[in-house]
């Protein structure tokens, strides 16, 4: 059974307010949810202004100078900051996206950073993300051929290399999985949406020999089948895949195979 | 580093913004659920038939007071989301309609469909 509300050791309580809005040009009020191993406290939503006028267009921007600027103890991931990475996937105004291409200017008076949503949290904005990968290791992504071609390439026709767009482009930022309800109430054996299409990208591929025993491995009431259709999946997508049609095409896979 | 305390679970259903996709899917499977029980509720109707006239007086009584109305108008609204939804879910799964404009397109639709079919069926019944 699903558990709606979380534990009471994980519910946020108000936190401190780092700063205040006096003599900014462009105040814009950040609540950012914050935790630490190393405290006893419970977790807790700080508040802080940045001001937009002396910051760079994006959420990260922001991020970045909160931490050179008003507290430096502020934990999150960043790497590329151009959507490439996906190490600063964070849930910003209630949706999963990237802090790097996600403008400040489309959001509202308020910003309000969590982790992505149901996951451990190891501080602040950085949450656990082994299950995830662990999960990735298990579809296992790698071209399979076994039969050894020996002085060319593997050939792909256009047609066949086209199948792959919308697939290929998936970054594992984990943004669409943890924006799944189903994700969250069954992460255990669910694979969730990202691994889904990535388990679909070497179905589809025309070089990989290996589709019927992926569909196989797949063809469970949980791994594939906690999939509703819900659909916030490709919603959230910050690289505008389609997660939710990946796994629309593996299960229609199934059903043909077997009829 | 110390592991010195369990990790917390990040905030999900309380912070996620909520969406058509997630609240019609989940208004699919409330409808769902109360369709179940109203089918049984609608059986113990007819078995009120057979227990003789007082009792399915007292039933004709408790239907047609304000609760009874409002059950019946839940189920009428009910069925005709979770018709029209199971048909949205058809398009899906014979592969039509998964891009997030149709998805939002296809959702209102089914919310436009359900209340006028069930104003209609509730006008009609009640």
């Amino acid at each position: 059974m699903a558990e709606f509300r979380l534990p009471k050791s994980s519910r946020p309580q108000k936190g401190a307010r780092l700063n205040s809005d006096l003599g900014m040009k462009s105040p814009r009020r950040f609540e950012i949810y914050r935790w630490s191993p190393d405290s006893d406290d419970p977790p807790k939503i700080d508040e802080l202004y940045v001001d937009l006028a002396t910051c760079g267009p994006m959420v990260l921007d922001a991020i970045i100078k909160i931490k050179n600027e008003i507290d430096s103890s502020l934990t999150f991931r960043r790497s590329c900051r151009e959507g490439i990475c996906g190490s600063c996937a964070m849930n910003i105004n209630g949706v999963n996206t990237l802090a790097c291409t996600q403008p400040l200017d489309d959001l509202g008076d308020v910003v309000r950073l969590y982790p992505l949503p149901h996951m451990p949290v190891i501080k602040d904005l950085v949450p656990d993300l082994s299950h995830f990968f662990e999960q990735h290791r298990s579809i296992e992504p790698w071209l399979k051929a076994p039969e050894i071609v020996s002085d060319t390439e593997r050939l792909q026709s256009p047609e066949d290399r086209e199948k792959l767009d919308g697939l290929y482009e998936c970054i594992l930022c984990a943004c669409c999985s943890t924006s799944c309800p189903s994700y969250w109430w069954n992460s255990d054996r669910y694979l969730g949406p990202a691994n889904l299409l990535q388990a679909y990208r070497w179905i589809a591929d025309s070089r990989d020999e290996e589709t019927s025993s992926r569909l196989e491995s797949l063809n469970d009431s949980f791994s594939l089948y906690r999939c509703h259709t819900i659909m916030n999946c490709t919603n959230a997508c910050p690289k505008g895949l389609n997660p939710g049609k990946a796994i629309g095409e593996i299960k229609s896979m199934i059903a043909k195979n077997e009829s | 580093m110390t592991n010195s305390r369990p990790r917390p679970i990040s905030p999900h259903l309380q912070i996620y913004r909520p969406q058509l996709t997630a609240v019609l899917s989940s208004l699919h499977r409330l409808s769902g659920l109360f369709l179940s029980a109203a089918a049984v509720g609608l059986a113990g109707w007819v078995i009120t038939l057979g227990l003789g006239e007082s009792i399915f007086a007292s039933a004709q009584q408790f239907l047609s007071s304000g609760y009874g109305a409002g059950l019946i108008a839940l189920g009428l609204f009910g069925f005709f989301y979770h018709l029209a939804n199971g048909l949205r879910h058809l398009c899906w799964d014979w592969g039509y309609g998964y891009d997030i404009k149709n998805v939002y397109r296809s959702g209102w639709m089914v919310v436009a469909c359900s209340l006028t079919a069930g104003t209609a069926a509730a006008l009609i019944s009640l």
